[in-house]
């Protein structure tokens, strides 16, 4: 059968609805551009009642929030996770990779967390700082235009603290800490280790009249309704429509190939329409890869044809390589002094932690190079599948009778809701040529698509700072008078993540000055093709101790820029 | 795409007074702004995707319990969770139900469940001639008793079928009963509601023995201003 191509000629065909796709849609539509996005799963809006998942009880559902269909709780807004019905992905044996993957209009956007650090001036230069990796072809001073353009134009609350590798910016106020985080606030600053206001991309203060406010719910990982978090669709895709931007959706969609002509430029793309189960072709004058790190890859390594045999962009055979997402290792305390709490108040606060400590190590001093941050949570939340479980835990701790039933239930309920403080370790892993992903021969997806196969294994050096994760949060829950849960030790690599289980992937289209070296040049332009761009975190040449959203975001704005500007002068 | 004041509008109706309690505070100048929430109404929706729905009507075709069974669940979930005035108990809280759902919904627990029943009803039997539903209540904690106290230092796998089965009865009931409308009450737990966020009260400080920095406070949200749109200086110092 022969494939079906649109007769249109989009200016731009942007694939992926994400944070960089979503961005590029806001700053092409606006500039006058005619857009298509394709995404490869179905439209979403987090007003529509009846995908909506904010505001509902435990009892709404007959499972009651379980993680059944959901690995992050049956409220979570992503879908899709470690595992897409009907699209596989292999691993290499003897590594791992997990791969989170939201099948919808603004992707992972609907459910991320919505912490929104800057990369510092040390992050874009980390081989000059310690030897390790490489420069990025750019500095902070390059990027913070856009960072202070993105934080404007979507709020993010913080405060001006002055540090020199996270630096401030256009702040909305911060909320008050909770309880535990007066708590942990005590227990960092016992040992030296900084706190300061979370910084994270959710509306304390009105900053349009198209979005409303932080009611604090605290559910944002469910997507806010009256568009007070930042996803990608409420805050970009349909704000471009709103504005009369010539944006055409094309959901359902999933991208096989970047198509070529005879000199080896960019045509457009062709898709399989999951619905028809047929394929498509779209034309277009410039490519914008927006799929995610991982997926954007994968389309240029099945973009194969006679002028790109080694697959589209990848004349440096580096395409998929020097995959590589944040280090985790997470912990858990019980602290005694938070038992038996008042529950006449509500403190779900926002859907994330009010106070964070930004690293502070000294790396003379500590045997590996890079650092990490620590994220808090803990509090009175709301109780769903799982609450009250091994409750003989905290009995054995405190020294209480354990098990039985009956009324001492109810009251073992009371006396511990609340009174755990959870620990989250998030740095930065290196990036290194021996971790990648490929196109597995072997395996397509129901699509007829091949599918990427991951090689990633963390070295020492991750295994090193997840140990000194373990020790921080162990020294702070003691300053907290508090027992620490579960440590993990040396035969569990310290607790370290899995490879990807962060979903911080980056790196596998990295940029730099020279082709052999680098995918994209500076302004996230295909070495080997002018007219296709990749604006998710494939570009980035190193991830920082902060997550990369934010950074996605003022890369994309400033490949856009860069875009409208080529177009402009007729380069591309 | 959907209008979405509109559909906001439709879902207003059910907000209640906690929150328009807040919409005090309006911009100054310029009209006022929409409604800043809104709860869905309709509990037939509960956020799934259509594959989501057709698993659950899928699982609510299936009988995992015969009618003895859910009866035995009934009659255990109540010893094991007493009802309390005013809040009701594993009854009112529809645990029998929950346990049935999710024991099709996780089936690697249905083993265990299955098991462990027909475990209590032989028990019952044996000890003292009647099916453990219609033991009375001293008799059932005699058997509760002597599977009630799993080894704490022991994983539970490897324990006896009958502990493996009351610990996971126990969480079951405790979760399902915490889950519920009742058994929130119970807990007392307030959120899940719009509402504006402004601190922990004096007291519950004083109780925990913590205090707020001045100086940190002074940084954070103004809730009196939450309003009015955000504008900044050209060093990033909001003005408003």
């Amino acid at each position: 059968m022969q494939i079906k191509e649109s007769p249109e000629v989009y200016d731009v065909i942007i694939v992926g609805s994400g944070a960089g796709g979503g961005m590029a849609t806001k700053q092409l539509a606006d500039a006058g551009y005619n857009v298509a996005v394709v995404e490869a799963g179905p439209f979403f809006d987090p007003a529509d009642p009846k995908t909506m998942t904010q505001l509902k009880n435990p009892y709404d559902s007959p499972r009651r929030g379980a993680g059944t269909t959901r690995a992050f709780g049956e409220w979570d807004q992503s879908w899709g996770d470690w595992h897409v019905d009907g699209e596989p992905y292999t691993t290499e044996e003897g590594t791992t990779f997990k791969w989170w993957r939201a099948r919808m209009l603004g992707g992972r956007t609907n459910h991320w967390g919505r912490i929104s650090l800057r990369f510092g001036p040390k992050d874009f230069k980390g081989k000059t700082r310690d030897g390790y990796g490489e420069d990025w072809p750019i500095g902070y001073e390059d990027v913070k235009p856009y960072y202070d353009k993105v934080d404007k134009l979507i709020g993010v609350f913080g405060t001006k603290e002055g540090r020199e590798n996270d630096p401030d910016g256009f702040f909305l106020p911060p909320p008050k800490p909770r309880l535990h985080e007066l708590f942990y606030i005590k227990g960092a600053k016992k040992s030296g280790i900084p706190v300061i206001p979370g910084r994270l991309s959710m509306l304390t203060k009105r900053i349009n009249n198209e979005r409303g406010v932080c009611f604090y719910c605290g559910q944002c990982n469910r997507s806010c309704q009256v568009y007070a978090d930042f996803s990608s669709g409420s805050c970009l895709i349909f704000p471009a429509q709103k504005n009369g931007g010539k944006v055409r959706l094309y959901v359902n969609a999933m991208v096989r190939e970047v198509t070529t002509d005879e000199e080896g430029r960019a045509t457009g793309v062709s898709y399989v329409n999951k619905e028809d189960r047929k394929e498509y072709k779209l034309r277009g004058r410039v490519v914008v890869l927006a799929a995610s790190a991982c997926s954007s890859a994968r389309i240029l390594l099945n973009s194969k044809s006679k002028q790109h045999p080694n697959g589209l962009g990848n004349s440096s055979d580096l395409v998929g390589k020097y995959l590589h997402d944040s280090t985790g290792s997470s912990g858990a305390a019980f602290i005694p002094d938070l038992m038996n709490r008042d529950v006449t108040y509500n403190e779900d606060g926002v859907g994330g932690m009010h106070v964070y400590s930004p690293w502070w190590g000294d790396h003379s001093k500590l045997d590996f190079p890079r650092g990490y941050h620590i994220e808090v949570w803990g509090g009175m939340s709301q109780p769903n599948y799982g609450f009250g479980f091994d409750m003989d835990n905290f009995n054995k701790l405190m020294g209480f009778p354990t098990g039985g039933y009956g009324d001492k239930l109810r009251e073992e309920v009371k006396r511990y809701y609340g009174a755990v403080i959870g620990f989250g370790g998030r740095g930065e892993g290196l990036a290194r040529k021996e971790n990648y992903c490929e196109i597995d021969p072997t395996t397509v997806d129901d699509y007829g698509i091949p599918v990427l196969k991951f090689n990633y294994k963390w070295s020492d050096i991750e295994v090193r700072q997840a140990k000194h994760m373990q020790d921080t949060f162990e020294e702070i829950t003691h300053n907290m008078g508090g027992i620490y849960l579960n440590k993990p030790g040396k035969d569990k690599d310290y607790g370290l993540h899995a490879p990807g289980e962060i979903i911080h992937e980056v790196g596998t289209t990295r940029m730099g000055d020279d082709p052999k070296t680098s995918v994209t040049n500076k302004f996230n332009q295909l070495h080997d093709v002018d007219n296709v761009f990749i604006v998710d975190a494939g570009p980035f040449v190193s991830q920082a101790d902060k997550n990369c959203t934010w950074t996605i975001l003022a890369l994309s704005w400033r490949a856009s820029d860069y875009i409208i500007d080529q177009l402009k002068k007729q380069n591309i | 795409m959907m209008d979405r004041r509109k559909s906001i509008q439709t879902m207003i109706l059910g907000v209640g007074a906690s929150a328009l309690a807040f919409h005090g505070c309006k911009p100054e100048g310029g009209e006022a702004p929409a409604p800043e929430t809104a709860v869905n109404t309709d509990t037939n929706y509960f956020g799934r995707t259509p594959k989501e729905l057709e698993r659950i009507e899928k699982l609510n075709a299936e009988q995992l319990f015969n009618e003895h069974e859910m009866e035995t669940i009934s009659v255990l979930s109540t010893v094991i969770l007493p009802p309390k005035e005013p809040f009701g108990g594993p009854i009112e809280a529809e645990v029998p139900e929950f346990i049935e759902f999710i024991g099709k919904d996780m089936p690697q627990m249905q083993n265990t469940l299955l098991g462990g029943l027909m475990w209590l009803d032989h028990k019952s039997n044996t000890e003292f001639g009647v099916e453990f539903k219609s033991a009375t209540l001293e008799q059932q904690q005699q058997i509760l008793d002597t599977i009630c106290h799993p080894d704490l230092d022991v994983p539970l796998d490897d324990q006896p079928l009958e502990i493996q089965f009351f610990a996971l009865m126990r969480n079951l009931v405790v979760t399902g009963y915490y889950t519920s409308k009742v058994g929130i009450a119970d807990l007392g737990y307030k959120g899940n509601s719009p509402n504006v966020w402004d601190g922990v009260p004096d007291e519950v400080l004083k109780k925990h023995g913590v205090e707020y920095d001045p100086e940190w406070i002074a940084k954070c949200v103004d809730q009196s201003k939450r309003n009015v749109i955000a504008e900044w200086d050209e060093d990033g110092n909001l003005l408003t």
